[in-house]
Parts: C-alpha cells; sequence; structure tokens
C-alpha cells in the first residue's frame, strides 16, 4: 500500500447520528484501503465534536420514518465516534474543524474532542483535497 | 485446508460491517509475517471487504469457506 492514493475528502454539514455513522463508515474503509482521508467539520457536524456532546443523541435524518428510526437505534454497530477512532488507528486521517463554523458557535479548539486534529480554512482544506473527490454530507 | 495451521482465530460472529475486516486488519499488524489468521464472520460485507483489502495490502487470501450462517476466511501475513 505505498503507491500513493487519491485522498478522500469528507465535508460533514450534517450532525445527525446516522449520517455521521455514514461518514465514519466511508473514513474507515478508505483508510483501510490506504487512502488518505481528510474530513473537514461544519455547522451541525462540527457541533457533535464538541468534547461534551459527543457521546450525546444527535438524533437522525429528517427522511427516517418512525420504523427505520427504531431499526437504526436497534443496530448494535459501534458509534461514530469508535469508527473514526479506528479509521485513524489504520490509515492517514486528518479531522479538521471549519475555521467559520468555530466562529459561528464561539468556541475554540479546546473545545472539541481530541479526534479533531485541527482547525482549517476552507482554502487550506481544498488544497488538501488535491485531485480527490470531495463528498459533502 | 482444514488441516491448515491457524496461528490466531477471531470469531466475529455477529459484527456489522466493517467490523471483522477491522479485526482482521488489527490482528495483522499485531501478528507476524507468515502466520495464518483465520475470521469467522456472519456480515455479508465481509465477503467483498476482506478479498478486496488483503489483496490490495498484498497478503495472502488462502481460503473462504462458506459454513453454516457465517464465513470462514482464513489469510496469509504476506509482508
Amino acid at each position: 500500500m505505498n503507491e500513493q492514493e487519491r485522498p478522500l475528502s469528507l465535508v460533514l454539514f450534517s450532525g445527525t447520528d446516522d449520517k455521521l455513522t455514514a461518514a465514519a463508515v466511508l473514513a474507515v474503509g478508505a483508510a483501510a484501503m490506504g487512502r488518505p482521508v481528510h474530513v473537514f467539520l461544519q455547522y451541525y457536524a462540527l457541533d457533535a465534536f464538541r468534547a461534551s456532546r459527543v457521546c450525546a443523541d444527535h438524533g437522525l435524518a429528517p427522511e427516517a420514518t418512525a420504523a427505520q428510526a427504531a431499526a437504526v437505534r436497534g443496530h448494535p454497530g459501534q458509534h461514530w465516534s469508535e469508527l473514526l477512532g479506528q479509521a485513524k488507528d489504520v490509515g492517514d486521517v486528518d479531522v479538521q474543524a471549519c475555521a467559520l463554523s468555530m466562529e459561528v458557535y464561539g468556541i475554540g479548539r479546546e473545545d472539541l474532542d481530541p479526534l479533531v486534529d485541527g482547525v482549517q480554512g476552507v482554502a487550506a482544506f481544498m488544497a488538501s483535497a488535491t485531485d480527490g473527490q470531495v463528498v459533502f454530507m | 485446508m482444514s488441516t491448515m495451521q491457524v496461528d490466531r482465530s477471531i470469531d466475529a460472529r455477529g459484527m456489522p460491517c466493517p467490523g471483522p475486516l477491522m479485526n482482521l486488519i488489527g490482528a495483522i499488524r499485531q501478528g507476524q509475517v507468515g502466520q495464518v489468521f483465520e475470521v469467522l464472520s456472519s456480515d455479508e460485507g465481509s465477503k467483498t471487504d476482506i478479498p478486496a483489502w488483503v489483496a490490495k495490502a498484498k497478503h495472502e487470501l488462502v481460503g473462504v469457506v462458506d459454513e453454516d450462517g457465517y464465513a470462514r476466511f482464513v489469510v496469509r501475513r504476506a509482508r
């Protein structure tokens, strides 16, 4: 796995547990397959990465019906924060908080979970995306 | 394959995707080159994930055996 792989860049906007889990699964898969992964946290996703809120209930996407919500909540899979930790463990995964969103909430680096590696502006994030895909969730 | 010496067996039955693959990766990283690892998985995703990862990571997929309700993946760490 030494050849240079195209990075996968995930822009996380939604902060519901289902979308964060879907994103974390993509990150684990890409990292396991040797692709660098860049995660950019904006708005509601960033809010979910506050150290005090990672383990809180972040709800589900609005399209979840009552039956689907029950199925998703009842599934014994790992929490998205744990999956993201595994992704960082097996591969090159960098998680950055959007500087603008940090300002919106009036929070600092110290308010974020240790899964977050730093605070970045959008241009730096795009520079790191190079010629790989950028996925917005 | 039934006679193959397995150095480490991982029972990941009941774990959802990508759990069994991640357990295999963790075990291989802790193990040594030449050792043989076996993963038991009931996750359908493993049937595509484990061969894809083994090829990508340049290890050797010794075999995949369908059992009752799960599959047995045997992998040799090649490097």
